[in-house]
């Protein structure tokens, strides 16, 4: 992939270019590459910031390890406009269906990411009331260990996220292979 | 004399009887009650110009498996001459029942609702007695000992890695 280089020629690159054809006034290449790559570099997160994981999320998205320069400056903390559903803390099993709730509002496509030891597994909270996994009540696709994990770990999540996003083939969320993962959480 | 046992001079005018222990666990004031009086108890300490206990501290509850006793534990504070003490009435296991306190104290509606939730004491005239912090369709008392703090569907918490 060539890089795309401003007009002064000093190789900073907004993105990279996927391979295709190119001529005078176009450039043709294939739809799943240019929606993977406008996809990839706009993912609006919804915080689901719960405890302390919340906390490093913020510092995360502070100036100084920036999580908008991956495109994500926007947060919503509305579902239906969404794109990216990070669950950050201890989900305890009184707060499950509020959080299968809002999953379920979110809009294909979505992508989940379960940042910390609790939201992966209950972390060290191995008791009646703390749900020990988040996948256990909805599909996870990203998960990042750590208690709290560091904003760079944090980061090195989203960039993960960002490569499924950019390889996800455009038929994923249609296929039979998708709708019986969901059918396996009772999602419609 | 000193406060507390002024203090324990005023319960004793009214209510002798009540009265099951007294004792002073590292400077604070705790005395055991029956359990049938104690709201008009608190309610007696709460307006005698001499004790003022106006401010309810907390309320909870403490399962003694071995002597098949719940005990409900009220501490009281009384904000002008900052003294606290501690009241305890024990209910019997099987059917834990004392009246509420929310008559006296607005606030000891939610710390009823937890008192419930953990262990299973019915607080008779509560205006709203259901569970709070944990899950409606819970089934069990989860404070009480018979009850592991763990949760036993879980698949890949290893014991020996929790210390246990």
């Amino acid at each position: 992939m060539e890089t795309v280089t401003n007009h002064s020629a000093s190789g900073i690159a907004m993105a990279e270019r996927p391979d295709g054809l190119e001529g005078a006034g176009f450039f043709a290449t294939s739809l799943e590459k240019v929606v993977g790559l406008a996809r990839k570099n706009s993912i609006w997160p919804l915080p689901f910031a719960t405890s302390c994981c919340g906390i490093e999320f913020m510092a995360t998205m502070g100036a100084h390890y920036d999580l908008a320069r991956f495109g994500s400056e926007r947060l919503s903390f509305s579902p239906r406009q969404a794109d990216l559903l990070m669950v950050m803390g201890t989900i305890a099993k009184k707060m499950g269906p509020v959080l299968r709730q809002v999953y379920e509002q979110m809009a294909e496509p979505r992508w989940v990411i379960s940042v910390g030891a609790c939201a992966c597994s209950g972390g060290i909270f191995d008791t009646y009331s703390v749900l020990q996994g988040i996948d256990r009540i909805i599909p996870v696709d990203v998960y990042v260990p750590g208690c709290p994990p560091r904003p760079e770990q944090i980061i090195d999540g989203i960039m993960k996220i960002q490569h499924l996003v950019e390889t996800e083939s455009l038929r994923r969320r249609d296929s039979n292979e998708y709708k019986e993962m969901l059918n396996k959480y009772g999602i419609e | 004399m000193s406060s507390s046992e002024r203090t324990i001079e005023i319960l004793k005018e009214q209510f002798e009887d009540e009265i099951l222990q007294v004792e002073a666990l590292y400077d604070f004031l705790t005395i055991s009650l029956k359990p049938e009086k104690i709201v008009t108890i608190i309610q007696y300490l709460y307006d005698h110009p001499e004790t003022k206990f106006q401010y309810l501290t907390t309320l909870a509850g403490i399962h003694y498996p071995d002597q098949n006793q719940i005990a409900v534990m009220y501490q009281l504070h009384n904000l002008l001459s900052n003294e606290r003490i501690r009241l305890k009435v024990f209910l019997p296991e099987e059917n834990p029942r004392v009246q509420t306190l929310t008559t006296v104290f607005a606030g000891a509606n939610w710390l009823e609702r937890e008192t419930y939730d953990f262990f299973g004491v019915i607080f008779e005239g509560h205006p709203d007695l259901r569970r709070v912090l944990n899950v409606e369709e819970m089934i069990i008392f989860p404070l009480r000992k018979e009850y592991p703090l763990e949760d036993q569907t879980r698949e890949d918490k290893k014991d020996s890695m929790f210390g246990r």
